[in-house]
This record gives C-alpha cells, sequence and structure tokens, in this order.
C-alpha cells in the first residue's frame, strides 16, 4: 500500500506552507482519508513516515477526532443532529424514521451501517447550523429544515 | 430594527465575491490601517470597546495590547472559527454572505499586532464553508490583499485556512492552539497564556470570527462612534442568532440593549402557532434559561443577562415552548458537555458523566429526591477547579435549570403515584 503520487505533491505543499512539520498531520489525515476511506493501521504507518513523526503521535490524532474513521463505513455517512434546537423541531422523530428505514441503530460518536454499506446512521451533537432545524448532514453537505418526507426524498435521489 | 454595520451588504449576492466585495467598498480599512501606526490601529479597537464575541466577552483591543512588541518570535493570529457551542449559528452566515470582511479583520489584527502569519481554524463539519473561505482566500492572494506586500505596502502577510475534524473541545482557544499544531485538542494549563506562549510556544492572538469581521467597520468609522452604539458595557452591535418554535428562526445583527422579548416578537416573528413560551435560553447551551417573566425584564446585552443570573455568551437564543420538558432540555444539555470533556481534569471527567447520568434517570422517571441535591453538589464542585472552563459551562445550564425550574425537578423525582 501507498500514497497517491498526487497526494503527496499535495503533502509537500503543505509542508512548505506551515511553519512546523506535525501541524501539518490534521489536514493530511483528511486528503489520506479521501483517498482510502478510512485510516488503517497501515495507513497511520504511511502518514507517519511520510511527515517524519512517531506513528503513536498520528494515532492519538485519529483516535481523538470524530471525523477520522477507524474503520470503513457506508458509502452516505448521515449525521444527524440530536442536540437541542433540533430535538425542539423535531429530531428524535426523523432519526427514529431513519433507524426504522434503513434497519440500523444511530448510535455516537459512530453509528451502525446498512448490509449493503450503502448508509452509517450517527448521531451527532449541534453542526452550528439550528436556525433551519432540523438537520442533517450527509457526507459533505448540510440538509436543512428536514421533513421525514423531505428526507425520505433526499436518500431517494442519492446516486 | 436591525441595526446594520456588518450586515449592511449581505442582500447583495455579489458581496460574498471579490468584485462585489470592492464595489461596497471593501479592502478600503485595511488600506487606511496600514497608512496608520499599529499602536494607533490598536487603540481605535481598545475605543471601540468591542468585546470578544465567542462567549467569555474579553476586550478585543486589550487582547491585542498583550502581545509582545519587541520580541524576536514570530507572531500569530489565529480565527476561531469552530463555532459549537449549541444553538450558535452566527458564524456560519459570515462565512456564507461575508468572507471578505473576516479576511479583511484578520489582516488589520495582523498589522497591529505586527504579525505575517494567520490561521482559521474551522471546525471540521463545516467543508461547504471552508470551500467557500478557500475560494475568498485565493481572490485575496490573486489581488494582493494577503501575500507578499499586501495593498503594495512592505508588509506580508499569509493566511491559512485549516480545517478541525470534529472535536467540540477545539473551539477552547488553547485546545485550538493543540490542534493546529497536529495533536490532540486538549486544553493547556494558563498561565503562560496565548499571548506571550501561544501557537508553536510564540506570541498568539485568538479571536472569533465575528470580532475579526467588524473590525474593517471600526477602523473606517472610529472605534469611538461604534462604542457610540449599545450600552456602556456592551458596545456596538451583536449578531444574534435564534432557533427553537419561532416564525423567522435566523440571524440578526442589532444594536445591544435591544429589549429580548421586542427581538423575539418582531424580529424572530414571536412563536408559530400553536406554541406559548415557556423558557429561553439567551446566549447558546451553556447560559443559564429564563423564565418567561425574566424574559420580560430582559435585554440583549452583557450585563442585563448576568444580573438576570444568565449570560450573553454566544447570543445563540434557544426558545424553549411551554410544551417541552426542561427535564429533558437538561438532559439533551448534560450529554452533550459529558461526551465532550476532553478527560484531562476529574472534576470535569467525572462531574459531567454524573450530571448525565442523573438526568437521564430522572428523565425516564426512576429518579430520587436526594438526586436533586446531588446535582446540586456536583455541580458546585466542578467550577473554577479545572484547566478549561468547558467544567463551568457543564455546571452553569444545570444550576440555572434548578434554581429557575424547581418545580419541574421535583415533580421529576416524586413517584407517579404521589404526585
Ligand atoms: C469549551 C469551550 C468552547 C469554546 N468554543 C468556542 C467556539 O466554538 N468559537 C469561539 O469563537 N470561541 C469559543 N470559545 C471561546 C474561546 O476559548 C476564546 O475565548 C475565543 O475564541 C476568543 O475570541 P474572542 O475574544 O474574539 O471572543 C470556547 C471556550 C470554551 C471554554
Ligand atoms: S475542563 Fe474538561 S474539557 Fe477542559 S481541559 Fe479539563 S477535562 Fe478537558
Ligand atoms: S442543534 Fe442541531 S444544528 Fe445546532
Amino acid at each position: 500500500m501507498q500514497l497517491k503520487p498526487e497526494t503527496k505533491t499535495k503533502i509537500k505543499a503543505l509542508l512548505e506552507r506551515y511553519p512546523q512539520r506535525q501541524a501539518t498531520l490534521l489536514p493530511v489525515l483528511h486528503l489520506v482519508q479521501e483517498d482510502f476511506g478510512y485510516l488503517s493501521d497501515e495507513v497511520e504507518e504511511l502518514v507517519a513516515k511520510e511527515l517524519d513523526i512517531p506513528r503513536a503521535a498520528v494515532s492519538e490524532v485519529v483516535t481523538f477526532y470524530t471525523m477520522f474513521y477507524r474503520e470503513p463505513i457506508g458509502k452516505y455517512h448521515i449525521m444527524a443532529c440530536h442536540n437541542l434546537s433540533c430535538t425542539l423541531m423535531g429530531a428524535e422523530k426523523l432519526i427514529q424514521h431513519l433507524e426504522h428505514r434503513l434497519g440500523v441503530k444511530s448510535k455516537a460518536p459512530l453509528g451502525e451501517t446498512t448490509e449493503d454499506r450503502r448508509f452509517t446512521l450517527t448521531r451527532v451533537e449541534c453542526l452550528g447550523a439550528c436556525g433551519e432545524a432540523p438537520m442533517m448532514q450527509i457526507n459533505d453537505k448540510y440538509h436543512l429544515n428536514l421533513t421525514i418526507e423531505k428526507i425520505d426524498k433526499i436518500l431517494e435521489e442519492l446516486p | 430594527m436591525e441595526k446594520k454595520l456588518l450586515t449592511k451588504y449581505w442582500h447583495d449576492p455579489n458581496h460574498k465575491m471579490l468584485d462585489g466585495y470592492l464595489k461596497n467598498g471593501g479592502y478600503t480599512a485595511i488600506k487606511k490601517a496600514l497608512g496608520m501606526e499599529p499602536d494607533a490601529v490598536i487603540e481605535e479597537a481598545k475605543q471601540s470597546k468591542l468585546r470578544g464575541r465567542g462567549g467569555a466577552g474579553f476586550p478585543a483591543g486589550m487582547k491585542w495590547s498583550f502581545i509582545p512588541k519587541k520580541t524576536d518570535k514570530p507572531k500569530y493570529v489565529v480565527c476561531n472559527a469552530d463555532e459549537s457551542e449549541p444553538g450558535t449559528f452566527k458564524d456560519r452566515e459570515i462565512i456564507h454572505k461575508d468572507p471578505h470582511s473576516l479576511i479583511e479583520g484578520i489582516a488589520i489584527c495582523a498589522w497591529a499586532v505586527q504579525s505575517h502569519t494567520a490561521f482559521i481554524y474551522i471546525r471540521g463539519e463545516f467543508t461547504e464553508e471552508a470551500k467557500m473561505l478557500e475560494r475568498a482566500i485565493q481572490e485575496a492572494y490573486d489581488h494582493g490583499y494577503l501575500g507578499k506586500g499586501i495593498c503594495g505596502t512592505a508588509f506580508d502577510l499569509e493566511l491559512i485556512l485549516h480545517r478541525g475534524a470534529g472535536a467540540y473541545i477545539c473551539g477552547e482557544e488553547t485546545g485550538m492552539l493543540e490542534s493546529l499544531e497536529g495533536k490532540k485538542g486538549q486544553p493547556r494549563n494558563k498561565p503562560p497564556f496565548p499571548a506571550t506562549e501561544g501557537l508553536f510556544q510564540c506570541p498568539t492572538v485568538i479571536n472569533n470570527v465575528e470580532t475579526l469581521a467588524v473590525m474593517p467597520w471600526i477602523v473606517l468609522n472610529g472605534g469611538a462612534e461604534y462604542a457610540k452604539l449599545g450600552t456602556p458595557d456592551s458596545t456596538g452591535t451583536k449578531l444574534v442568532g435564534i432557533s427553537g418554535p419561532v416564525k423567522r428562526p435566523g440571524v440578526y445583527e442589532i444594536e445591544m440593549g435591544m429589549p429580548l422579548m421586542t427581538f423575539i416578537n418582531e424580529l424572530a416573528g414571536g412563536m408559530i402557532e400553536g406554541k406559548t413560551l415557556g423558557a429561553v435560553i439567551p446566549g447558546g447551551s451553556s447560559t443559564p434559561p429564563l423564565t418567561p417573566a425574566q424574559c420580560e425584564q430582559a435585554k440583549i446585552s452583557y450585563e442585563s443577562l448576568d444580573k438576570l443570573g444568565s449570560a450573553l455568551g454566544t447570543a445563540g437564543i434557544i426558545v424553549l415552548p411551554d410544551d417541552f420538558s426542561v427535564i429533558e432540555a437538561m438532559t439533551v444539555i448534560a450529554r452533550f458537555y459529558a461526551d465532550e470533556s476532553c478527560g484531562q481534569c476529574t472534576p470535569c471527567r467525572e462531574g459531567t458523566g454524573w450530571l448525565y447520568k442523573t438526568m437521564k434517570r430522572i428523565y425516564a422517571g426512576k429518579g430520587a429526591a436526594q438526586d436533586l441535591q446531588m446535582l446540586s453538589h456536583i455541580s458546585a464542585g466542578m467550577k473554577g477547579r479545572t484547566i478549561c472552563a468547558l467544567a463551568d459551562a457543564a455546571a452553569w445550564p444545570m444550576e440555572g435549570f434548578l434554581r429557575t425550574f424547581p418545580e419541574a425537578f421535583q415533580k421529576a423525582v416524586t413517584p407517579k403515584q404521589a404526585r
């Protein structure tokens, strides 16, 4: 297993930009996770080598942040906000509906994945869009002012 | 009703692009600042009496003046775009509608403290917002507002956008510095303070997005003009967010000191049909709730909300209807802080865990009378004893809910047959 050449080029550019090597770790992990889908032991090792920092420094960071995955997840990661403003606007009903529809249990910090590996259903805390509650994030995109009908439509239209 | 300094051009869809921003007078403030002595810029910030908009309310000009003038070390400016205090969504609006005001504000701050490298630390989930900022930063580089010799002067400024990766605690300023250094986001012991030993052990200013984005106005119009607005302790305007079952949730810019009920009823349109006001959390989930009667007296200012036993915090108002259980609300809040404690300090790690466990039990109808004393006791033991303020941020709403809604808590721990 190897890092992609384009990724290596991007890492080099980051190393030139940042005042210190280890400071590039979060951006590098984001890049690498995009390539591999998750951060396995092997990938952590590659990152440590590339940045010339101890492997333990990489593992520590990967486990601390919820957006870094230690295992493969579904093609679509549904992150349903269950903090207060979303709860007030009916988030729990939406989440129950999704659990039912997808046949998985929602959990934090990482929920269950459907058998076909299409969806992972995670509960997350406030995503900073409370004025448009209830809301969910699917991969990179925010979906706002949700209703059961809207979320059904969104799921049906996903490629 | 609204008082638009920062949001004046937000109706203009081109304002987020450099062209539109320039047409609306953008980047004239940084040019003006670059023609002033750095200390004179700090003086304007001081005169404005602007208090940091990230929640703690520390005077921005004073913070800048703590950065040592004579030092061999590089200095850094870090913009806090972590926006993760529940109920808060104003910085996201600034990024969507006015990214160049933020970049210009960062440049003003960098000039004032003579820093040549700045970072924007944006929460990892804000992927679309990161792209928007990346585009605006590139535009600014392409037109000489960032990079080598900005605005044709000899002043260099690099601005790096840095994405977080999902951890509320990275909003705390020293947790953020650790995270920027590529480590776990665990807050640091203070002192030393970031002003002398911040990022990479160098002098560092950390300011919230809104604090920086309003700086161009202050430089252009003068700190004294800004201080004329609002109240003596809460000068200027404030972006106030409102969520919950109101007719027009969203972010509004108002002059400080507006009565809370005017804001809720007139700007946010009041409660949606069929809902009645039950309680208001005025400034993000760590601020204690207000009863409807308290809301009638409250003004949107630091001093008014302090006096009522709450706080302005981030000015993220959460409106609870009277048919929503305050026990459930507090359980959600307790869960949040328990999940987000970084675990370094025993009173925080254990305390937030106990508050959540106990609230969950009470919410499930399995609480006992002594649980209420325990909740107060645990909260008291969490305050002022930890590395960062997360423990306090968890204890305040707990104490606030107990104090404000004693009957609801009493009822919740009374066996059903006895009610
Ligand atoms: C637990 C915790 C979370 C915080 N989260 C944020 C945040 O998301 N955004 C923010 O600007 N400030 C946050 N702060 C406040 C920062 O530590 C810091 O005071 C602020 O960024 C300084 O900027 P200002 O003076 O412009 O407000 C948080 C503080 C604590 C204790
Ligand atoms: S108070 Fe809590 S969040 Fe803050 S450093 Fe201590 S354990 Fe971490
Ligand atoms: S509570 Fe859901 S986005 Fe803030």
